[in-house]
């Protein structure tokens, strides 16, 4: 076991540096330069985990179809990202003749500023988050829905059918499932009582016999963690709920249009939203930068913030890989009469558990409300109907 | 509808995600240039001539009769006719092609060729792996590249070369005994027709 000051200061390494390497500037210019610098490496490191991940995402779809994946460029296809960014920046740039293009330009632009806007809040490790600001949660989401907007730009100013139709799919989808993912997280604010992503994360940071205080291990923790990964799946367009990109029936949905570099922006606006929806998920249910057990706190923590999120992308990968997706109706079926009431029920039951007060009677008594309407809901409103074979009463 | 599905089919791809890393029987695809499959006998991409004996140019099948050339749905096949005439393989005498150009850009391996053919000169070929630098030029195939022998025609496709090879060793047969026989007719005649000078000269 190291001692405790090498652990500090491997677990603040990254603030240290940043205050070694403004401390050469004059005190006026500190506080902006210490911004920029974090700013600078959180757009770096982002894309660059996005290279990263495109090419796992490919080798793990590969390995589920029980394929090889990209093995050509460089060692066992790692430089494939590379590739893909000289392909995608000389590829030339089409704009449709009939297309409005000033809004065509600015709409991959708005969704990756705006996507990048989002980890300005998240903690990705003790001290190490952009602005500490005290509605850090409503900042994320006011940012997480200006998405929305640059999907309908590119979807409307294309002036192509597929376009609009993967647009108008998609604003009803994000709008649908933006409402279950704030609903899910105003539990975690209900049982923390701060709108402060650090202060949450701060709030999970309690071990009992080695085991975090962490809110999915809690009845309606678990709940809310659920309905949050359903709706952050949805949010990002990611399979299952890719319909506005369905390639089988709409082209490639709002991005048809694209083409070169402002494709590849698309791509990474999905992929940093899928990260910092991830860490969100992460900060709000699993506990943040925290160690998931007592005895392995020596780890730094932006290692636990960052295994996390990996965990949660691998996550999405998998489900990728195996799940087909759904059809317009059975989506909005989904959002409005399965996961909207499950999330509501479950801010009733995250009420009670916290006017139930310690003991174990609240985790009796809420797991069995969640578990039972969980059984009620999935078993008899979800029951599909069955429709069986067509009856002729004159075509005979 | 409580999500178990969903858990027995991630777990399903779980297995193959883990598997596809410990088995290599359960990869599907195989690394192209490095590894290959075999190609099946039924697999046909583009024509060729086939040639017996070594020579590629005295040994090839073709008569020059140019059904191929005006059964060609897409026209493809270009066919030059010989003035003279030169021995085949039978050792008759027949005309050859001066020119015998496919150009298998054109070309939509309908085989139709190969079925018209009464001299079992033209194949399906298997190979595949034609592409080239000169997409006029280098997709016009003349004579010399799609020359190809016979014993590479048994080797590509084993069943359909035995049953071309029992057919045209039976129509050799059947011209042989066919040469025989008019060669006897000729040589009765002629025994026949000098009769005479025969009985003359046994009588001296």
């Amino acid at each position: 076991m190291l001692d405790k000051p090498i652990i500090d200061k491997m677990d603040q390494i990254f603030v240290l540096l940043q205050h070694w390497l403004v401390s050469f500037l004059p005190v006026s210019l500190q506080p902006l330069a210490a911004v920029l610098l974090s700013v600078i490496v959180i757009v770096c490191l982002f894309p660059a985990l996005f290279a990263l991940t495109t090419v796992f995402e490919r080798k793990g779809l590969g390995r589920i179809q029980n394929r090889l994946g990209p093995n050509r460029v460089g060692p066992f296809g790692f430089f494939q990202p590379i590739a893909d960014g000289i392909k995608s920046l000389t590829k030339e740039d089409i704009v449709p003749a009939s297309a409005n293009a000033p809004v065509h330009f600015l709409a991959p632009i708005v969704l990756v500023v705006a996507v990048f806007m989002g980890f300005a809040v998240l903690p990705m490790g003790r001290n190490m988050v952009l602005v500490d600001m005290d509605a850090g949660l409503l900042f994320y989401f006011a940012m997480g829905a200006s998405t929305e907007v640059s999907v309908f730009m590119a979807g409307w100013s294309s002036r192509n059918k597929y376009s609009l139709l993967g647009a108008m799919r998609a604003v009803a989808q994000m709008i649908s499932y933006e409402v279950v993912l704030l609903l899910s997280s105003v539990a975690v604010v209900m049982i923390s009582g701060t709108l402060s992503l650090p202060k949450i994360v701060e709030a999970q940071n309690q071990y009992t016999w080695d085991l975090p205080h962490w809110y999915i291990f809690t009845p309606w923790g678990l709940a809310g963690f659920v309905m949050y990964a359903i709706a952050a799946t949805a949010e990002t367009n990611r399979s299952p709920f890719d319909l506005p990109e369905g390639e089988s029936e709409l082209v490639a949905g709002y991005h048809t249009e694209y083409s070169g570099f402002k494709f590849a922006l698309f791509f990474l606006g999905e992929y940093l939203a899928m990260f910092s929806i991830s860490g969100l998920g992460a900060t709000l249910f699993l506990g943040g930068w925290t160690a998931p057990f007592s005895f392995l706190t020596f780890i730094p923590s932006w290692i636990w913030f960052f295994s996390k999120l990996m965990l949660s992308i691998f996550v999405f990968i998998w489900m990728r890989g195996t799940l087909p997706r759904l059809r317009q109706d059975q989506l909005m079926n989904f959002a409005w009469k399965f996961v909207l009431p499950f999330t509501l029920l479950n801010l009733m039951v995250t009420a009670l558990w916290r006017f139930m007060g310690e003991g174990w009677e609240r985790w009796v008594v809420c797991s069995a409300i969640l578990a039972v309407v969980w059984v009620f809901m999935g078993r008899i409103e979800m029951r599909s109907e069955h429709f069986g074979p067509r009856s002729y009463r004159y075509a005979e | 509808m409580l999500g178990e599905g969903i858990l027995k089919g991630m777990a399903e791809t779980a297995r193959n995600f883990a598997g596809s890393f410990v088995s290599k029987e359960r990869l599907t695809t195989v690394e192209y240039p490095e590894e290959r499959i075999p190609t099946f006998e039924n697999a046909r991409v583009f024509p060729f001539l086939v040639y017996d004996t070594n020579d590629w140019e005295a040994g090839l099948r073709c008569v020059a009769c140019q059904i191929c050339e005006k059964e060609c749905p897409p026209k493809c096949i270009y066919i030059d006719k010989s003035k003279d005439k030169k021995p085949d393989y039978a050792g008759k005498q027949q005309f050859y092609p001066t020119r015998f150009d496919i150009d298998i850009s054109v070309c939509m391996s309908c085989q139709i060729c190969v079925e018209v053919c009464p001299f079992e000169a033209i194949k399906m070929d298997t190979e595949f792996e034609l592409a080239t630098g000169d997409r006029f030029g280098g997709l016009l195939l003349d004579r010399k590249q799609l020359a190809k022998s016979n014993e590479y025609y048994h080797r590509i496709h084993p069943t359909e070369a035995a049953e071309v090879d029992v057919r045209l060793a039976e129509e050799k047969a059947k011209a042989n005994a066919k040469a025989k026989a008019a060669a006897d007719a000729a040589a009765a005649k002629a025994a026949a027709a000098k009769p005479a000078p025969h009985v003359e000269g046994a009588g001296d």
